[in-house]
């Protein structure tokens, strides 16, 4: 008997994702890319990545739905659905409801709260404004001149941090030019910075139940969980892979419309 | 939206008799410009227009042309013209595009009806119902063409409508007449002010006739269709054509009601919108709903132009009464009593609220009634940001992510 399989994308406007379930939502394999300007060409890699990880050789009978900023590209989907329900899918694959899920992606930051039975309650999405997204980080780093994958430790590291106050990121990159020319170390400032993409997620809602925080910078930088519990009660938790949680779910949802194998 | 879904989509027949009424409207304005037969009045559009018709001008509506710039997809282009003079962008970006528009010397009414220019005013009327931005935006053409203004200072964010409120407004607006007669050169005539105020009731009347069949089962009409509908309520409110305008307009409502046409096929949901209309993105965000089997069946902005207090027995008082009990002049907890009776009886499933962000008296989610609407009703709220002009503060990506997970999250509770 043949396993029932189904697949998921999340071309987001940073990084393409990519996911392949079985029968039992369980994952077999999953590939993570750049976007670049080619959302078709890199959903398409992400996906053949998937399949030879996951040892599938055969995609006829796969079901595969499409989310994120870009899943109107993906020309292989059978159907698209925001990644507010996917990331929501996917937290629900490994906690139980009510939650407020907690997602910072490259350019957008969503809040999304699920009741008990992990029906949505309510969705935000950060403003037109990119500020305390992963594109901030990743434009304070270039400031910086520092590579990305150093913020995390130099922020966990730092034994004091630097007070960023605007909610601009131009302006917080001036703010940063003026503490390197006061003197400040340099840990002190990503510390600052982590603490303000913190300030921008507190901002944006009220978090109740568990929160559940998702997404490729909390993949990353894990430490920003560690700033947020400073400021919350509730429990935090995080999935095996918090990047992926938005095409697990989308490959979830595609599990439930995906045909049954009859042989 | 597919060649095929455009197909389908059955147009409103009395259109085309609306765009002749707007060109007569604009045509016999710019004529009595360049003749000087008539003398042409700005009002603000929730002005004392009834005053102005009954002692003879002609009354041209700017925050339509606003409405118009945006619509046109000019406004973004003019609207830094304004800025870069000293109008902000954060404030009405009615203001700033039609001001910028004005400074360019463009105006859309050229395309539209071979108009080269808007009517210069030869008085500027304005009420601060709408807000004080109006105030300033009238200022700048009083300064321009040093020509009368005269205002009504209305009281703002009121709950109840109190006898003292009228007493103030109607003594204001009586205050405007000398000015008004030395311009027209006209008497003032209180018979012919009640027989405006008369014509301007049975626009509303039917107005809210209009508005009211959005809440059959499914809608015959949208609120993108309502937006476009309103322009006779809005620009010939006191005249006899917008009556028979509405009455035709009714007619093809009541027909489709009879046989059940809705304006979206296979209206799954119905949605409330709150705050002004994204005027450069009417055709993009109908379309989305469309497609999306919704329908936004009504809407705070549409109703703003129902006026139940116009009485001829009493001109004065009456309009004083129907510019204030306006939803913009009121405090939230009226505000929200008015919008959850309409939620109710328009069987609604969910509010959007826009965020203007050039308007804030029009934005009224910005103290925390989505979330009091919420718990109160168990409803879904979604917040919107953008503008009524200006694209530049407009995400279409993320507007249109958040419209469809709201329509989502509406799919899940309905099951």
């Amino acid at each position: 008997m043949t396993l029932r399989l189904a697949g998921g994308i999340d071309v987001g406007s940073c990084t393409t994702k990519s996911v392949i379930v079985d029968d039992g939502g369980n994952i077999l394999g999953s590939h993570v890319l750049y976007s670049g300007t080619d959302f078709e060409g890199a959903s398409d890699i992400a996906w053949r990545e998937t399949l030879s990880l996951a040892g599938v050789s055969s995609t006829d009978s796969i079901c595969v739905f499409s989310t994120g900023y870009g899943r109107n590209s993906v020309s292989f989907a059978t159907n698209s659905l925001t990644e507010i329900s996917c990331h929501a899918r996917g937290c629900l694959h490994y906690f139980s409801g009510p939650m407020t899920i907690v997602d910072i992606g490259g350019q957008d930051n969503k809040i999304i709260k699920l009741d008990q039975k992990g029906l949505r309650v309510s969705f935000k999405m950060n403003r037109k404004c990119a500020a305390g997204t992963g594109a901030f980080l990743e434009e304070m780093a270039l400031r910086l001149r520092l590579p990305l994958e150093k913020l995390n430790d130099l922020a966990k590291q730092a034994d004091g941090e630097v007070t960023l106050g605007s909610y601009c990121t131009v302006f917080s990159g001036t703010e940063v030019l003026e503490k390197i020319k006061s003197g400040a170390a340099l840990d002190h400032i990503v510390r600052g910075l982590f603490h303000s993409v913190v300030k921008r997620i507190l901002e944006m809602d009220t978090f109740t139940d568990t929160v559940v925080m998702t997404g490729g910078v909390i993949e990353h930088n894990p430490f920003l969980i560690d700033l947020l519990k400073t400021h919350i009660q509730n429990d935090i938790v995080t999935p095996p892979h918090p990047q992926i949680m938005g095409a697990l779910g989308a490959a979830l949802y595609a599990l439930q419309e995906a045909p049954h194998n009859m042989d | 939206m597919s060649d095929r879904q455009k197909q389908l989509r059955k147009p409103i027949a009395a259109t085309s008799q609306m765009k002749k009424l707007m060109a007569a409207h604009f045509l016999e304005i710019d004529e009595a410009k360049k003749t000087g037969k008539q003398k042409v009045a700005w009002c603000t559009s929730v002005g004392p227009a009834e005053l102005l018709h009954s002692m003879g001008f002609l009354v041209y509506y700017p925050e339509n042309h606003g409405a118009l710039l945006g619509a046109t997809r000019m406004a973004t282009d003019v609207i830094p013209l304004a800025n870069a003079v000293g109008y902000s962008p954060d404030i009405c970006s009615y203001l700033t595009a039609d001001v910028g528009a004005y400074l360019k010397g463009v105006t859309p009414l050229t395309k539209a009806y071979g108009i080269q220019n808007i009517p210069r005013a030869d008085i500027l009327v304005y009420n601060t119902n709408q807000c004080r931005d109006v105030q300033d935006w009238f200022s700048f053409y009083a300064r321009e063409w040093d020509v009368p203004i005269v205002g009504i200072h209305t009281h703002r964010s009121i709950r109840e409508v109190q006898d003292f409120n009228i007493a103030d407004l109607v003594s204001q607006m009586k205050s405007m007449i000398p000015t008004l007669e030395q311009v027209s050169g006209n008497r003032f005539d209180i018979d012919r002010l009640r027989d405006v105020v008369d014509l301007s009731l049975q626009c509303t009347k039917l107005w809210r006739r209009v508005l009211e069949c959005g809440a059959t089962k499914p809608a015959p009409l949208t609120f993108f269709d309502a937006t476009i509908h309103m322009a006779p309520a809005v620009i010939l409110r006191g005249k006899p054509e917008a009556i028979e305008y509405y009455k035709l307009l009714i007619a093809e409502l009541e027909d489709r009601i009879k046989m059940k046409e809705g304006a979206v096929p296979g209206e799954r949901h119905r949605l409330y919108w709150d705050g002004m209309p994204v005027w450069g993105k009417l055709r993009e965000l109908s379309d989305q709903f469309y497609q999306l089997r919704t329908n936004v069946v009504a809407s705070t902005y549409c109703n703003s132009w129902i006026f139940d207090a116009f009485d001829p027995k009493d001109p004065f008082e009456s309009m004083a009464r129907a510019y204030t009990e306006l939803f913009n002049v009121r405090d939230e907890s009226f505000k929200e009593w008015y919008m959850d009776n309409w939620i109710e009886n328009f069987s609604i499933d969910g509010v959007i609220f826009h965020d203007a962000k050039t308007c804030p008296n029009n934005s009224n989610n910005r103290y925390s009634m989505p979330q009091r609407m919420a718990k109160r009703l168990g409803l879904p709220t979604l917040v919107i940001h953008g503008d009524l002009n200006d694209l530049r503060c407009y995400s279409e990506e993320q507007t249109r992510t958040n419209i469809e997970a709201f329509v989502e999250q509406l799919d899940q509770k309905t099951g």
